[in-house]
């Protein structure tokens, strides 16, 4: 008998614009000793599902309209708030997406790590302490007997989701669920907590329940996959049916929207766009005390006409290349050299004339469009601005970007809040490209969107980038988006070029450390 | 946080220095000397009458003179009351004005925030709107028009409670306190609901949640500290509001207190009341203020680590 | 929605602003909606007054004295036997202008400085957010009483006195709205497309900093009107023969056991009018979507 039976359970909304369904008469299974993925991408309902279990959801607005769920032999949908809350935090426990916001920034790691034992069991303060300090070594914390009187704005991201795990695992739950616990950690983070995941349920031989938008991300851990869209179940199975034969076609797509494979080198030789020389972006941290030195003497060049992606965690300098190579921070030292001129002494007019012709794509599509101000006028204030379109034509430039970056030219008088991420995204390349420029940074340009958008968003950027003649910086913490679109690839850590090569050559044959480690990180290496 | 203590102790000398020296020459530069009004003052009297009040030297004479008082604690003579001092005049009222701002103070924070976490707690139910209603009412009502409302009502009509003094008939401190702290009861009200909605909201409610807490103890442990910081940062400003406020009750119920004394010599023009008083007041609320910032970054151990090393 | 190949931009169908959809917000609010219409009507009232009040301003019944509301008199008389809707109208004109006026003074003012302050930065944000930091830290209610004590009760100088105490929230508010949408990606866009500084205030920064600033406006009125009243209260603001609603609320309050209507009706004047700029800021505060901040 499975830990976990959830059947036929449909979970409402009551919204301003009515009733929506956000979980439809679902079912699925949680083995104990397994891990269970649910996979879907943003509004799919998935964790409204497992929220809705433990009466975690706010009702109103949400209402639970049919379903039954078996735990131990007792439908969870049945029970009364005080029956479930003696389940909440002792045989089922719950780790969030973000483990910044998770812990109470009022109160030290160590009494929050003890509230559940203290709340549910028997216990004395001194024996819920010695538990919380043994919890704290397993996960990985180094000298708890310091560190549990902190506050969490003393831990790392890390370091939080490892004490989030800790206060999971306290009272030696049945099942664990796991809502995205890595989305909003580096790469190599991620390894380790996805590691550490993996570990505490074999050592314990508990359920876990893993939701997650990233199907890759469980390409290592998961035993059973189930697969979500719209608040229905599309497709259950084991790992290995999903991974090689998967039959829904929203499957099949999301597998097909995992970035594989790496860019055909082009061989011509070609000329240098851009020179960088020994670059330095130091920023200020207040009087006396020493600069943050994001960028620290980086040297490269950007041929005309490719790729070059620029990969590394954060805090790594990545984005700050880009803003100093089109002077939207001041550089402290160095020099850029587009197209033989060095863009960090330019002024006035000049400065206006080069940056006509170097644009920026950036990461978050909700905030890098004007919310007040329509599609139309976002388009065309650059064409107006450095006279590309006269007023009589600028109409017909507008309607010409948007069929360039393939959206409807009937939504040309709305605004950026009545569209999707990935529209927005589609408008903010429809603005970088207004100015025709020669040279493009995309600053994580994908990493917002849910993964069958980002890859419809790289084909569009790849495609425009071949029609418009763009050279690009392609700036990403993800390996193997980089990898498939750029030429050449950059890895920095610590406002340094560590290692630069092409994908191939990087991910065959890393030389330097750092990177081996990056590319052990990558999940669900084994897809790639 | 002893260095952020003693570091903003040092910002606010400036700060009570510059009110000592703008209420000085204000008060100096004001047209008509003080013993103008007075019929037919022979001039020998009113040589020596200035002569008493340090007015024939000059201005600046004046002032560090004036400045030299102040740092032994002596606020100088009064100007309408011969003989008496303003330390005196203040010594006897202070401790009137005292008692009511700290009924007031009380009033307001516990009706104001018990009425505020109640309401966040239903938001958008009777339980809400009920509290918020009479936080409105509360907020546009304003002191000088409760105040007589409440002796027409309670002390005139029902005639359940004094209309006026203070510790003489059982009773008689009800009315004032009220009315003093309803306005700041219904801030505080509004206040402490913004900030505990905010703050329910957060993830971190989401996890006690998720360990199976009651929500009492969710609310308590997890919630209250939070959502009650933006209170605790307006007490500072509250209570330069009730100090100001005083001035309005003690004339209505007639209480001997600093307030009334301040304006009546604001009305009689006794200029080294004025200016003893407002450099007592202003000082208070200047250090009330510090008081309610300490505290506020004192319940935030993030920016209690952030002043701990600045 | 259809994507019909459109060959002109007046063709596509018409989006929904975030001004429209706040007004949408705003049009549902029922309390919100009293307090504008409350607001528009006394606002005409006071604007006509010259043409609308019953009697002269100056008109005594002294044989009539005080005397109950009636139909000659509709609020009744006062001491003096004026007509008391006659003086309350008159008051109104003074009350609503201080608040308008006063207000006005410290949008100008407080508005300016922390946009200039936000979007300069560096030393200048820093000496000119220490100086509002000290002027917060003043005793402003009890400077303002000795101003008025100092330089009589001048009405011009009370405009300014109180505008130039809430400047200093307005300051801060604009600088805060400034400092964060400089660091929005959207001014990034806008200046890597090579707009001018002027432009991208204009076009950028104002606009969506506008809702909050209109949001605090709102607010800042009822308080300004309040501080007024307080000041006429204490015989320290308007002065006669002018008449605000403060005054007249001092004036019943002294005899308000034998003429409680001398009291009851300049007071309702004024707590309604308080109220009604109360909702309505808060109906805006939630239609323009705008995070408690000052209140």
């Amino acid at each position: 008998m499975p830990l976990l039976s959830v059947r036929d359970l449909q979970v409402d909304f009551t919204t301003r614009n009515g009733r929506v369904t956000a979980v439809n008469r679902i079912g699925f299974d949680v083995e104990a000793g397994k891990i269970t993925a649910i996979i879907g991408e943003s509004g799919s309902g998935k964790s409204v599902a497992c929220y809705s279990l433990l009466g975690l959801l706010p009702v109103p607005p949400a209402s639970i309209e049919s379903g039954s769920a078996l735990f131990d032999g007792r439908d969870l949908l049945q029970l009364s708030e005080r029956e479930l809350r003696q389940i909440r935090g002792r045989d089922i426990a719950m780790i969030f997406q973000d483990p910044m916001t998770c812990l109470n920034p009022y109160m030290t790691v160590g009494n929050q790590l003890m509230e559940p034992l203290l709340y549910h069991r028997k216990v004395t303060r001194q024996q819920a302490r010695e538990r919380a300090l043994e919890l704290l070594a397993e996960v990985g914390l180094r000298d708890p007997e310091s560190t549990i009187d902190q506050y969490p704005h003393q831990f790392s991201g890390g370091m939080r989701q490892r004490v989030m795990i800790a206060m999971a695992l306290i009272n030696e739950p049945k099942l664990l669920i796991a809502d995205e616990p890595t989305t909003a950690l580096d790469v190599t983070i991620q390894a380790q907590i996805l590691g550490l995941i993996a570990e505490l349920q074999r050592k314990r031989d508990i359920g876990v329940i893993f939701i997650s938008h990233d199907l890759s991300v469980v390409a290592d851990i998961a035993d059973e996959i189930v697969v979500m869209e719209k608040g229905h179940v599309v497709e259950r199975g084991d790992r290995q049916a999903i991974f090689e034969a998967a039959e829904h076609p929203y499957t099949q797509k999301l597998l097909a929207a995992i970035p594989a494979g790496s860019k055909a080198p082009v061989e011509v030789p070609r000329d240098d766009l851009i020179q960088v020389r020994n670059l330095c972006t130091w920023f200020s941290q207040g009087r006396g005390a020493e600069p943050l030195r994001a960028v620290d003497d980086v040297s490269f060049t950007v041929q005309r006409g490719e790729v070059l992606g620029l990969v590394g965690e954060s805090g790594s300098g990545k984005s700050t290349i880009g803003r100093s190579l089109l002077r939207l921070v001041p550089v402290t030292r160095g020099e850029v050299l587009f197209d033989g001129t060095d863009v960090t002494r330019l002024q006035g007019a000049a400065l206006k004339q080069m940056r006509r012709r170097m644009q920026m794509i950036f990461q978050d599509p909700y905030a890098s469009l004007n919310p007040r101000m329509s599609v139309y006028d976002t388009l065309a204030e650059p064409l107006l601005l450095h006279g590309i379109e006269s007023r009589k034509t600028v109409e017909q430039g507008v309607l010409r970007l948007m069929d360039d970056v393939g959206l409807a030219r009937a939504f040309v008088r709305k605004y950026p809040h009545e569209f999707s991420g990935g529209q927005r995204q589609r408008i903010a390349i429809g603005r970088a490209l207004a100015t025709r420029p020669e040279f493009v940074v995309a600053d994580e340009p994908v990493s917002a969107l849910d993964v069958t958008i980002q890859a419809q968003i790289l084909e569009l950027m790849l495609a425009l980038g071949r029609e418009y003649g763009l050279t690009m910086l392609f700036v990403s913490h993800d390996l193997a988006v980089v990898r498939h679109i750029a030429d050449r690839i950059l890895v920095l850590y610590k406002g340094r070029v560590v290692e630069q090569g092409t994908g191939d050559a990087l991910f065959n044959s890393p030389r330097e450390e750092y990177t081996r480690q990056l590319l052990q990180a990558i999940p669900g290496r084994g897809l790639l | 946080m002893w260095r952020f203590v003693v570091g903003r102790l040092l910002q606010a000398i400036p700060v009570i220095l510059a009110v000592i020296t703008v209420t000085f020459f204000l008060v100096r530069v004001a047209p008509g000397g003080p013993f103008d009004s007075e019929k037919a003052v022979i001039p020998e009297v009113k040589a020596a009458l200035e002569a008493q009040y340090r007015l024939d030297l000059p201005l600046g004479q004046q002032y560090l003179a004036y400045l030299g008082d102040l740092a032994q604690g002596d606020l100088g003579p009064s100007f309408k009351y011969p003989g008496r001092s303003v330390n005196e005049l203040i010594a006897a009222g202070l401790p009137v004005t005292a008692e009511l701002g700290a009924y007031a103070l009380l009033v307001a924070v516990v009706l104001g925030g018990l009425a505020g976490v109640v309401a966040s707690l239903k938001p958008n139910s009777a339980q809400d709107y009920i509290p918020m209603s009479v936080a409105m009412i509360g907020i546009c009502m304003p002191t000088f028009l409760l105040g007589p409302l409440l002796v027409l009502l309670f002390g005139i009509h029902l005639e359940w409670l004094p209309v006026a003094g203070w510790g003489d008939i059982p009773g008689d401190k009800i009315l004032p306190s009220l009315t003093l702290g309803a306005a700041y009861a219904a801030y505080i009200a509004r206040l402490s609901r913004a900030g505990m909605l905010e703050v329910m909201s957060q993830d971190y409610i989401r996890t006690a949640r998720a360990k199976g807490l009651p929500e009492w103890q969710v609310v308590t442990r997890h919630a209250l500290r939070g959502g009650l910081i933006p209170v605790v940062a307006f007490l500072g400003p509250a209570f330069a509001g009730l100090l100001a406020g005083s001035f309005v009750v003690e004339t209505i119920f007639q209480i001997p207190g600093l307030g009334r004394f301040y304006v009546q010599a604001a009305f009689n023009r006794d200029y080294t009341m004025i200016l003893g008083t407002t450099v007592f007041l202003s000082t208070l609320i200047v250090l009330f203020n510090l008081l309610s910032d300490i505290l506020a970054a004192w319940l935030n151990p993030r920016l209690r680590a952030q002043y701990g090393e600045a | 929605m259809t994507a019909v190949n459109l060959t002109s931009v007046a063709q596509a169908e018409q989006g929904t602003s975030l001004w429209k959809d706040a007004w949408r917000r705003l049009r549902k609010n029922r309390l919100a909606l009293f307090g504008l219409a409350v607001l528009t009507a006394f606002i005409l009232i006071a604007l006509l007054t010259p043409w609308l009040a019953p009697y002269a301003y100056d008109a005594q019944n002294l044989d009539l004295g005080a005397s109950p509301p009636s139909a000659e008199h509709w609020l009744g008389t006062d001491i003096f036997g004026r007509d008391l809707l006659t003086q309350i109208m008159y008051g109104g004109r003074i009350s609503l202008a201080v608040g308008f006026v006063a207000t006005a003074v410290a949008l100008v003012i407080g508005v300016t400085w922390g946009a200039v302050a936000g979007y300069v930065g560096g030393r200048v944000d820093a000496v000119m957010m220490r100086l509002v930091d000290i002027l917060y830290a003043l005793p402003f209610m009890i400077f303002i009483v000795l101003l008025m004590v100092v330089f009589g009760r001048n009405l011009l100088l009370l405009f300014l006195a109180i505008g130039a105490v809430e400047w200093l929230t307005m300051a801060r508010i604009m600088r805060g709205q400034v400092q964060s949408l400089r660091q929005q990606e959207f001014v990034e866009a806008a200046v890597s497309l090579g707009l001018s500084p002027a432009t991208i205030v204009r076009r950028h920064l104002v606009p969506n900093a506008l809702g909050p600033i209109i949001v605090y406006t709102t607010l800042t009125i009822p308080s300004v009107m309040l501080l007024e009243a307080f000041l006429s209260f204490l015989g320290l603001g308007v002065q006669p023969p002018a008449t605000s609603w403060g005054l007249l609320i001092s004036y019943g309050a002294e005899t308000m056991e034998e003429y409680p209507w001398l009291l009851i009706f300049p007071g309702a004047a004024l707590t309604l009018t308080l109220f009604a700029l109360n909702f309505l800021g808060d109906g805006l505060r939630d239609a323009l979507d705008v995070r408690g901040s000052g209140d």
